[in-house]
């Protein structure tokens, strides 16, 4: 209670660990003035799981399920990731069917995420629609990939050389009928979505990040791009088959919400593209490396590879000593460096606004506990 | 029976028997309105909505009426008892003080005052006090900013709905509903007015705090807003005085702009009652469509466009209506 005479201007806000716009079990410390907050600090750690320690504990087929659970939407990603990094420090050469496999799948992950991402950033603006025509599409894509993985959410379908199990005809057929349904529905979420004047209002100019700023805090992904850096690994280091394909990376200008938004938005575009040439060009072959070992035992060495996730840079860091289990694995995880920006920005912004620009961080709490 | 007879025909029987039938129908409609909530979300959404109990769910809401009486009613340690218990009342009670002068159709009104109008605006604007007294004695900071832009909002938009309906009242020349509604026996007020319609209906979707405006229960931001502390009935209350409010807005809505129980073939009740639900409907599509506006956006929206706009309506209607 504030005591007669005595003026307190400012108050602590708790918002979360239980709270409907954190999405998952974020907390963040609110200073507040007002509406207006003065200090916003991320309390963060209520998932952790101690992914990196169990790395420690068991074999190196053992820990790939693991890796879906870290990011739980973009899980082929970090699957391919995992992998490819296991694979460098075997020496194994992938056949260019199962990359282009991986290609069509991670992508196909890609746009879920994204669609999850759209509905659930419009639910924390308070618009309580778009979130089921999302996951109405999503729906779609999530029966294709349980058809090809066995699987809807937690993906563990790469294997150390390749993948198990081949496309058949009605997955391409399904693919190609997906793409085509997606490329008309980007026309209702403009409709419904992009040219609205509230949600212009919102995120116009709102949680402005600057390049520098963008250097500063490590941020990767679509954030970095929002702000007109084309950092993806995709082009900057490429991997897997990318170097096959024909896209751009969508870039905005100013940096601001709405750019973020939309680069999202071209990036499912995009996939699209990727995907549909992969399925044209798809290359005859096996789909699994020969003479990969049955016991994963590589020699002593480190090695690093970096993917690019829905949320940005995922890097898998390996060190061997010779041994069944490895020495240590690091796991780089995008939204740990995206979320560090969030008390900088958070200064001198609404509640209202605070939600909005921790919704256009895009972060999974899990791949930020580990 | 001849003594019955003749109670009823007295002023008190009359609003003795109006009340219980105000207390069934805001009963009824608001578990109506809800159901209907429910069913125009869902198929907004792609969705088929509640379906279990009762054809296309529709005695969903009476089971979820019944839970809610069912459930323990908690009072948390730290709230002002005696503000926090009194708040569901107080928010109910204005509304059923309005129904009073709504006229239904040309004979089904309980009081027909001569300041009908100036008593649906006068006693809709308490449920604010309601609202400032759950969030401040909830003791919890999201009610307390679920309060404290619930009051902005409605002072905020108070101004230009009173001065939007006066313009009507220029035109008519009295505050009574009836003789507003007669006075559109040959055309509705929105086709001379489609302005006037326009900010009614944004000051009104703001005043029942709805989206695009629905700030002070801003789920994604205040958790709940001001009734996050209250559960059981004493939410209920809450619930139930919003899909009210509602109602009353429409049925303003209705008489100031859409000719009231006036229309062919059917009788005037179900016309008055479509024209309410058809407004109502329109509401309800704002909420599963648009964003949520931030808190200084609206305030400035209220003051800077909202109230000029009323203002320059107010004026044009004064000189039309003397230069005729």
């Amino acid at each position: 209670m504030i005591e007669l005479g005595i003026e307190e201007k400012t108050y602590t806000l708790n918002l979360g660990p239980q709270h409907p716009s954190t999405h998952g079990v974020l907390r963040v410390l609110l200073e507040m003035e007002g509406e207006y907050i003065t200090k916003a600090e991320p309390v963060i750690g209520y998932g952790h799981r101690g992914h990196e320690h169990m790395a420690e504990n068991r074999n190196y087929h053992q820990f790939l399920p693991n890796m879906a659970r870290v990011d739980y939407l973009h899980a082929l990603a970090y699957n391919q990731g995992y992998c490819m990094a296991v694979e460098k420090l075997l020496g194994i050469t992938v056949p260019e069917r199962a990359e282009y496999l991986r290609v069509i799948l991670s992508e196909f992950n890609r746009i879920s995420s994204h669609l999850v991402w759209i509905g659930a950033y419009l639910l924390d603006l308070g618009a309580f629609t778009p979130i089921l025509y999302c996951f109405d599409d999503r729906e779609n894509l999530l029966d294709l990939l349980d058809r090809i993985t066995g699987s809807r959410l937690t993906y563990c379908f790469y294997r150390f050389g390749g993948v198990p199990l081949d496309l058949d005809d009605e997955f391409i057929a399904g693919a190609r009928a997906f793409i085509k349904r997606l490329r008309t529905r980007f026309k209702d979420y403009n409709n419904l979505v992009t040219k609205n004047v509230i949600f212009i209002n919102r995120t116009k100019g709102v949680g402005l990040i600057s390049q520098e700023q963008c250097l500063k805090y490590g941020l990767t992904g679509p954030m970095v791009r929002g702000s007109g850096i084309p950092y993806d690994i995709r082009k900057s280091e490429p991997y897997s088959a990318y170097p096959a394909f024909d896209f751009e990376i969508p870039i905005g200008d100013k940096g601001d919400i709405m750019d973020r938004y939309l680069v999202r938005l071209r990036e499912m575009e995009q996939s699209l593209r990727i995907i549909e040439q992969a399925l044209d060009k798809l290359p005859n072959g096996p789909i699994m490396a020969e003479k990969v070992p049955k016991r994963v035992k590589p020699a002593e060495g480190e090695v690093y590879q970096a993917v690019e996730t829905a949320r940005g840079e995922f890097g898998c860091y390996i060190v061997s000593q010779g041994d069944v289990k490895p020495y240590r694995i690091k796991l780089r995880v995008p939204s740990f460096g995206n979320l560090s920006i969030l008390p900088e920005l958070a200064v001198d912004t609404l509640v209202a606004d605070l939600v909005a620009i921790l919704g256009s961080v895009d972060v999974v709490i899990p791949e930020i506990d580990r | 029976m001849e003594l019955l007879a003749q109670f009823l025909g007295t002023d008190v029987g009359r609003l003795i028997v109006g009340l219980i039938g105000v207390m069934a129908l805001v009963a009824v409609n608001a578990l109506f309105l809800i159901w209907m909530e429910r069913k125009v979300s869902a198929h907004m959404q792609l969705r088929l909505g509640p379906m279990e109990v009762g054809s296309h769910g529709f005695i969903q809401t009476v089971c979820d009426a019944l839970k809610l009486m069912g459930k323990e009613l908690i009072t948390p340690e730290e709230v002002d008892r005696p503000v926090y218990l009194l708040a569901p009342i107080v928010v109910f009670l204005p509304v059923f003080l309005v129904f009073l002068v709504v006229p239904f159709s040309r004979s089904i009104i309980i009081k027909d005052m001569n300041v009908g109008l100036l008593l649906i605006l006068a006693f809709s604007t308490m449920a604010v006090l309601a609202i400032l007294m759950a969030g401040w004695s909830s003791n919890n900071k999201y009610s307390v900013l679920g309060a404290i832009r619930s009051v902005a909002q409605n002072v905020a938009y108070e101004i230009p709905l009173l001065i939007t309906v006066m313009s009507i009242i220029l035109m008519v020349g009295s505050f009574r509903l009836t003789d507003i509604v007669a006075a559109q026996s040959s055309y509705w007020f929105v086709l001379t007015q489609p302005l006037a319609f326009i900010l009614y209906i944004v000051c009104a979707t703001a005043e029942t705090n709805r989206n695009p405006f629905d700030l002070p229960e801003a789920e994604s931001e205040l958790v709940a807003g001001f009734h996050t502390e209250y559960s059981g009935m004493r939410f209920a209350m809450f619930f139930l005085a919003e899909y009210t409010n509602m109602f009353i807005v429409s049925a303003v809505a209705s008489v100031l702009f859409l000719g009231g129980w006036h229309g062919p073939f059917l009788p005037g009740v179900i016309w008055f009652l479509l024209k309410v639900y058809a407004v109502i409907f329109l509401m309800m599509w704002f909420r599963w469509t648009f964003p949520r506006v931030r808190f200084d956006q609206l305030i400035s929206f209220a003051w800077k466009i909202l109230i000029p706009l009323s203002f320059a309506n107010l004026l044009i209607t004064a000189l039309v209506l003397k230069l005729r």
